[in-house]
């Protein structure tokens, strides 16, 4: 196979990387650029624990190839923080124990952002429906739907 | 494997046409990876069209609306012109899979994909939409329900793809609805799905009426005389009632882990009922 050459965005920086044709940006991610944030849960868009954004849309990881993000903007769980200081829905989920195994969070954490970005006051419901493609086998969800909407409560007061 | 992504139809089919092996097109990718990551799908050559002109986009044409192939869900959603004219359309798109799923599938992949359980197709079929077809003899436009032959098969001949779903102009005072029946309220594939599009004269009487069954038969129905039963009627109970019997009565449907085959029989006759009712209050009759 002969492989591509993609120049892309990632959080923010200018990244070139080499792949296979068949490469997903899941397996460029964590193996070719070392951003081990984004998990692999079910390989199949089931799970949510892959998730990204290409051009500010949340998207599983798994089901993109490499390819095609080309030109793309891509933002991962590694530029959430701003440097040291965690994003207010990061702090929020220590706060709450919105985590047990941890491999889901980055995931959750990705997509509460996105539906955050687009709606700064979701209701409960809205929560759950935005968040229904993650999956979490530890917490039972509960905490996890409060943490985001606590995350959102301070985010529209700062 | 080859990744092309040409930046015009002509040299998609071309490069469709001139595979040798097996060629793919990549809009969404939400099926496509899922059966390359299972080993149903070994692809020589996949052909992503998001770089096509039009591809992405959703225009008004002739009073109607033209949805090219790799617009997304989330896209459909957020377009308040097609939330307007076809409600019941972009809730059944709308339905397939999460918010990432959703971030990338489209209504031409998941009428391409060919599964009976399709949540998108019966309300498209309920429409009256067509598809465009581009192939290595030019371009062609056909029903929806012309499109998949059986499961996982499709009336594509080698080298042609779909550029784009069109919805048609409706008459004022016109709506549909889609529902489907799922055991879990998100994340699940259809035990039973209905498409409904009908209009009505400004007395509430029903002019003009499309029904289709998903899940129920190895492609999608349309179910002309469940339409029958809608037309000339105030959707009053008598009319309801044949309604739900000419549903259940075109069902071939099969036994699954989802639901038998009495089960669904009988679910396509309460869910025609329901979606006919919500269709009919979205044209402005009453109830």
């Amino acid at each position: 196979m002969t492989r591509i050459h993609v120049s892309t965005t990632v959080n923010g920086d200018a990244t070139e990387f080499l792949c296979e044709p068949d490469e997903t940006l899941l397996d460029v991610l964590r193996e070719r650029l070392g951003l081990t944030g984004t998990k692999e849960g079910c390989g199949t868009g089931d799970c949510g624990a892959c998730s990204v954004t290409i051009d500010g849309r949340l998207v599983c990881s798994c089901l993109v190839l490499a390819a095609e993000v080309a030109g793309c903007e891509v933002a991962t769980i590694e530029g959430m923080a701003d440097g040291d200081r965690l994003h207010p829905l990061q702090q929020k989920f220590l706060d709450h124990a919105a985590l047990q195994c941890g491999i889901c969070t980055p995931g959750f954490l990705v997509a509460a952002k996105a539906l955050l970005d687009r709606n700064p006051d979701p209701t409960e419901t809205e929560v759950r429906y935005w968040l229904a493609g993650n999956l979490c086998r530890c917490t039972g969800y509960d905490k996890i739907v409060r943490a985001v909407m606590d995350a959102a409560k301070e985010m529209r007061r700062a | 494997m080859r990744y092309e992504a040409p930046r015009s139809l002509k040299s998609a089919v071309a490069l469709m046409a001139g595979a040798r092996g097996s060629a793919h097109i990549l809009a969404g990718g939400t099926d496509l990876l899922v059966r390359m990551r299972s080993g149903y799908a070994e692809p020589d050559l996949i052909v992503d069209i998001k770089h096509i002109d039009g591809m992405k986009s959703v225009v008004a044409e002739k009073g109607g609306w033209r949805i090219g192939a790799a617009v997304s869900g989330a896209e459909i959603g957020e377009h308040k012109g097609l939330c307007r004219a076809w409600p019941g359309v972009v809730e059944a798109a709308n339905l397939i899979g999460s918010t990432q799923i959703q971030g990338r599938a489209t209504m031409t992949g998941n009428l391409c994909n060919a599964s009976p359980a399709a949540d998108s197709v019966p309300a498209l079929v309920a429409a009256g939409a067509t598809v465009r077809i581009a192939g290595p003899k030019g371009r062609r436009d056909v029903a929806v329900e012309k499109v998949p032959t059986g499961p996982g098969k499709t009336s594509l001949k080698k080298g042609e793809i779909i550029a784009s779903v069109f919805l048609p102009k409706r008459p004022a005072r016109s709506g549909d609805a889609y529902l489907r029946f799922t055991p879990r309220s998100e994340m699940d594939i259809a035990v039973v799905g209905v498409g409904v599009s009908l209009s009505v004269n400004t007395k509430g009487v029903c002019t003009a009426a499309r029904v289709a069954l998903g899940a129920v038969a190895p492609t999608v129905l349309l179910v002309e005389p469940a339409a029958r039963a809608l037309v000339g009627t105030t959707l009053d109970e008598t009319a309801l009632e044949a309604l739900a019997a000419a549903c259940s009565k075109a069902c071939r449907p099969i036994d699954d882990k989802r639901g038998t085959v009495e089960y669904r029989i009988r679910v396509a006759g309460v869910l025609a009922r329901r979606a006919a009712l919500i269709a009919y209050e979205r044209a402005g009759g009453r109830k």
